[in-house]
């Protein structure tokens, strides 16, 4: 069953939605959490068997697809993909287990059920098509859930995320393709299978440009600036579980595509474009942080500060070296779920007030403690304050960026304290000072079925700040393997010189113990 | 004194008429029936050339069988020419005639189904399509486009509504300028070559090296112009969407498939010499007319408000997206237009039949149109599962991965980047993006917005028959499981392709 474990992680849900149509209305909940819970302990599973020692792909599946075009069903997973995977089964728990909506909520388990299968999808596949199927595919069931469960502008939030994701994968498709005809070239045979591509050495004027198309892609998808225009729309009409999803999942795909595609096939490339996106990601951090700042509604605080901390991802991960690609990793998980988390927070004091406005509120401290406790907590965590998660995977990516730039990591440095003005300020406008709105007064505190879905969210946000070994020694192991396939891989002397070869590291740090 | 003509019944190889004769034979046979005995139900005729087509596709499935043995087989004094994609495209013509005269079993009763001419006229333009393909004589491509065109006018003017006349006389006045065209430009090939055979004329063009460019240049003008009438290109495309507004949504549906695969054989016979001859000029006028026929017809199909015309319009745009193929004229580039244009028959026809299955009689206050965006909001909350149907058939022609069309669009560019035109396959892609608007728009429509039509979703399915839902039924697979079968169709077409030497 292990062989197959991938590809079940992947079609159980989808299986399992069909089969939904058939279950009762009110029974739909329960078969809801039910499927998911299965899904996350096989994902769990998964973690369990996989050996944490080794770099390169595990439990690899492949079944011919397009044979002749080179197209073929190829899944694995290595130490990047693997936590990301259990985190997409996890968040799709603990969303249907604290689902607020209750409108159509068939549709919606069904809808939600779907897009876990796109997600666990995009993660495993190893093939471009593949890869590529899943990503267009997860579109649908988030156009849907916006569109058909969001605020008022719904109809135009959901159109316009779907537009810019679509426009931009279909120019990493004709990427893709060129780099199919690029290795049909260089061996006579059609493939798209990541790992064959791994194997070739491009000129540089190629990777130069495909490089360009698939970061357009991508890019989108983060969303980097100025790209991001669609996500703050969509944060701000999609209901509670499609902020979440959104955040702590569908934008990794972006973050993680730069890993698993751009960097090992484009080295050259990287190094080429290290600066101009490391200034792009530096606004991005900077000046989503202000606009943060300026908004009146706290979803568009949580949804700016998500963009401003994805910033920091591209930076770590285009630091190009084991620290900087590693805390980028590690910081892809810690924002699933702090943001994630504050997103579910975020949901929990609309569902009572159906409002976001921050005016509204103040005091609440005292009328919903538990409340006020957890949301404190994950708002230190999106801070960035030691021993919390996001401290690990911030202080790793800028680590590594600071072999590469002092001044430019300085600056992404100072963006954290803005990051900390402006949560700081949102959190004292709703949580502190007397109650002015009566409407505040009588306010439920968190009841159990929210409790469900926060307390474990809270507990991996300690759990992983004061000990992230076992997650991040599994993601360095893989992480040593793509960067040393990179400095290999790279032409030109620049790129050798940025991007480390680890044989060089393994001797330093023997030599430092030597002495 | 002149000598005595021998020629053998075996050197005509009249084999090769035979998949045109079976239609023509059925038809007659229905003319026949409805002299003996008329007032037949339309149920008779249906099965009738259900069972006639089924034969003519036996007969086609014999001849591929010939072709992948023999080659290119040559037939009755050598007009005939029975190479791969004469039978690919016969295959497409007679495989999407199959999966549309079941249509006319609706539950409404429509005028024109009761006509037995009817049938025989479509049995009569099949055979005028499939002679259309399968030979390289430009008289005879001519006589066959005459036929099918006739028959076809008349059978958009039998629908008997006063938009159908306005559609029928506007489709043969256009198409009778197209003839205009299309003979003089044989013509003028003629003039130059003496003779009418495309390969004739290429192989004498060849040796004396292009001569007379000038002239070689106006026959190409007249030709282009006449194919972009028929193949609905920008700027030739205006009669489109009035003419399948006017049809029947079924016989635009057909419209939209049948008649152009027929026309982009004869164009690939007739451009792809031309375009590797190295007259620039062409290749230049060609590119343009793709990017713009994609662009412009997206353009156009965002602003429609009924269904129908925004389909009409993206058929036009399929169509430029096609005739990239055309212009790239690799052996790849030729298959992805067959496997594209397989895959889009499908797709179209059923969503097509979509809008068939909910045509009304009459027009309620509300709805401008037949079917205007209105009529299908809220489609979800009253008929959840044409909505899904619907709603997967608008994503496979957005070209959306896994569904069908994705996999034509995938293959088709790829061809464009393995033959050099990097930047025509980049606009290939932004076109798709474009065009995911409008068929957004409709989903929008169907599962974001709250129903307005009364009746509790019975419209959407008013018409629906047992055989019109198989046909439905049949497409949807197709589109859904496509990637099943993508591989075994390559490799077959491209078999084809490649040994008709294109």
């Amino acid at each position: 069953m292990l062989d197959h474990i991938l590809s079940i992680l992947i079609f159980f849900p989808a299986i399992a939605a069909m089969l939904g149509f058939v279950v009762n209305k009110d029974s739909m909940r329960s078969y809801g959490i039910a499927v998911a819970t299965i899904e996350f302990f096989l994902a769990l599973w998964l973690w369990f068997a996989f050996d944490s020692n080794a770099s390169g792909m595990q439990f690899m599946e492949t079944i011919a697809l397009v044979p002749t075009f080179g197209i073929n069903y190829i899944v694995g997973v290595d130490g990047i993909s693997l936590f990301i995977i259990i985190l997409a089964a996890f968040f799709t728990m603990i969303g249907i287990a604290s689902l607020g909506e209750t409108k159509d909520i068939k549709n919606m388990i069904i809808t939600l059920l779907f897009l876990q299968m796109t997600m666990v999808g995009v993660f495993a596949a190893l093939d471009a098509i593949v890869f590529y199927i899943f990503w267009e595919l997860s579109l649908v069931p988030m156009l849907y859930i916006i569109g058909a469960w969001g605020g008022p502008l719904r109809i135009y939030a959901s159109v316009k995320f779907f537009l810019y994701t679509f426009t931009g994968s279909l120019v990493m498709l004709v990427g893709m393709l060129f780099m199919a005809y690029f290795y049909y070239q260089a061996t006579g045979q059609w493939s798209f299978s990541i790992l064959e591509w791994y194997r070739l050495i491009l000129p540089e004027s190629f990777q130069t440009w495909l490089f360009v198309a698939f970061f357009i892609g991508f890019a989108i998808k983060v969303p980097m600036f100025p790209f991001h225009t669609w996500l703050p729309y969509a944060h701000g009409q999609a209901p509670t579980i499609g902020s979440v999803i959104l955040a702590a999942i569908l934008l990794k795909m972006g973050t993680y595509a730069f890993i698993r595609f751009s960097l090992p096939l484009f080295p050259d490339a990287s190094v080429y474009f290290m600066f101009p996106i490391a200034i792009l990601a530096i606004i991005m951090i900077i000046y989503t942080a202000m606009v943060a700042y300026a908004q009146k509604d706290i979803k568009q605080v949580v949804a700016y500060s998500s963009v401003s901390h994805m910033g920091v991802i591209i930076l770590g991960t285009f630091a190009l070296n084991v620290e900087g690609i590693s805390g980028s990793i590690f910081l892809m998980i810690a924002h699933g779920v702090v943001s994630g988390a504050l997103f579910f927070l975020v949901g929990v004091i609309y569902d009572r007030r159906h409002t976001k406005l921050m005016s509204e509120f103040g005091g609440l401290a005292s009328v919903m403690p538990r409340y006020a406790t957890i949301f404190g907590l994950m708002l230190m965590a999106s801070v960035g304050l030691p021993l919390t998660i996001n401290f690990v995977g911030e202080f790793l990516s800028l680590l590594g960026f600071y072999k590469q730039s002092h001044i430019l990591t300085l600056l992404a440095g100072m963006a954290i304290i803005v990051g900390a003005i402006y949560m700081l300020a949102a959190y004292k406008k709703m949580f502190f000072g007397v109650i002015t709105n009566e409407e505040n007064r009588n306010l439920p505190d968190v009841n159990k079925r929210e409790m469900l879905a926060l307390i474990p969210l809270a507990i991996i946000t300690v759990w992983l700040g004061i000990y992230p070994k076992p997650v991040l020694g599994t993601i360095n192991t893989s992480v040593e393997g793509v960067v040393q396939l990179m400095h290999e891989k790279a032409i030109s002397q620049e790129a050798k010189e940025r991007i480390p070869s680890l044989d060089i590291i393994i001797k330093r740090t023997s030599a430092k113990e030597a002495h | 004194m002149l000598s005595p003509v021998n020629v053998s019944i075996e050197s005509l190889n009249l084999m090769t008429l035979v998949p045109m004769l079976i239609p023509i034979v059925g038809a007659l046979l229905i003319i026949v029936i409805d002299l003996f005995k008329s007032d037949q139900h339309k149920s008779l005729y249906v099965m009738l050339s259900l069972l006639v087509l089924g034969v003519d596709f036996v007969a086609l499935m014999d001849s591929a069988g010939v072709f992948t043995q023999n080659g290119t087989v040559m037939g009755v004094f050598d007009v005939m020419l029975i190479d791969g994609l004469a039978i690919l495209s016969q295959f497409i013509i007679v495989g999407a005639s199959m999966l549309f005269i079941p249509l006319a079993l609706t539950h409404k009763r429509f005028h024109e189904f009761s006509y037995p001419e009817f049938f025989a006229l479509f049995l009569f333009m099949i055979a005028g399509f499939q002679f259309m393909v399968a030979t390289d004589n430009l008289i005879l491509i001519f006589v066959g486009l005459e036929t099918a065109s006739l028959a076809l006018y008349t059978l958009i003017a039998m629908h008997n509504r006063d938009k159908s006349f306005e559609a029928a006389v506007k489709y043969f006045t256009m198409g009778a300028l197209a003839a205009g065209f299309f003979s003089f430009g044989s013509m003028i090939f003629y003039a130059l070559t003496g003779s009418v055979e495309i390969n004739q004329i290429a192989a004498v063009l060849t040796a004396n090296n292009y001569e007379d460019i000038a002239f070689v240049l106006i026959g190409v003008v007249f030709l282009l112009a006449s194919f972009g009438f028929k193949l609905s290109m920008v700027p030739f495309h205006t009669w489109t969407p009035d003419v399948y507004e006017g049809s029947s949504a079924a016989l635009a549906g057909y419209m939209s498939i049948v008649p152009k695969i027929a026309a982009f054989v004869v164009a690939m016979r007739i451009f792809e010499f031309l375009i590797h001859s190295g007259v620039v000029w062409l290749e230049v006028i060609l590119y343009m007319g793709v990017v713009l026929t994609m662009t412009m017809a997206n353009v156009w199909a965002l602003v429609q408000t009924d269904v129908k015309r925004m389909l009409a319009y993206s058929s036009i745009s399929h169509a430029g997206f096609v005739m990239a193929a055309i212009l790239i004229g690799t052996t790849q580039s030729n298959s992805a237009l067959f496997l594209y244009w397989i895959l889009f028959s499908f797709t179209n026809l059923g969503s097509f039949s979509m809008l068939w299955i909910s045509r009304q009689k009459n027009l309620p206050a509300h709805q401008q149109s037949d079917h205007s965006y209105n009529k299908f909001a809220g489609m979800i909350k009253t008929a959840p599962v044409a909505a899904t149907i619907m709603a997967l058939f608008m994503l496979s022609l957005a070209g959306l991965p896994p569904f069908a069309l994705f996999w034509g669009k995938l293959y088709m560019i790829s061809s464009a980047i393995t033959g050099g035109y990097t930047v025509l396959a980049l606009i290939m892609a932004l076109n798709s993006a474009i065009a995911g608007y409008y068929y957004l728009k409709l989903i929008v429509y169907m599962f974001m917005k709250d129903p307005i039509v009364e009746d509790g979703g019975h419209v959407y399915s008013a018409n629906a028959t047992l055989p019109l839902k198989t046909i439905i039924g049949i497409a949807a697979i197709g589109t859904i499981f496509a990637f099943v079968g993508v591989n075994e169709l390559l490799d077959f077409i491209t078999v084809f392709v490649y040994n008709s030497g294109y």
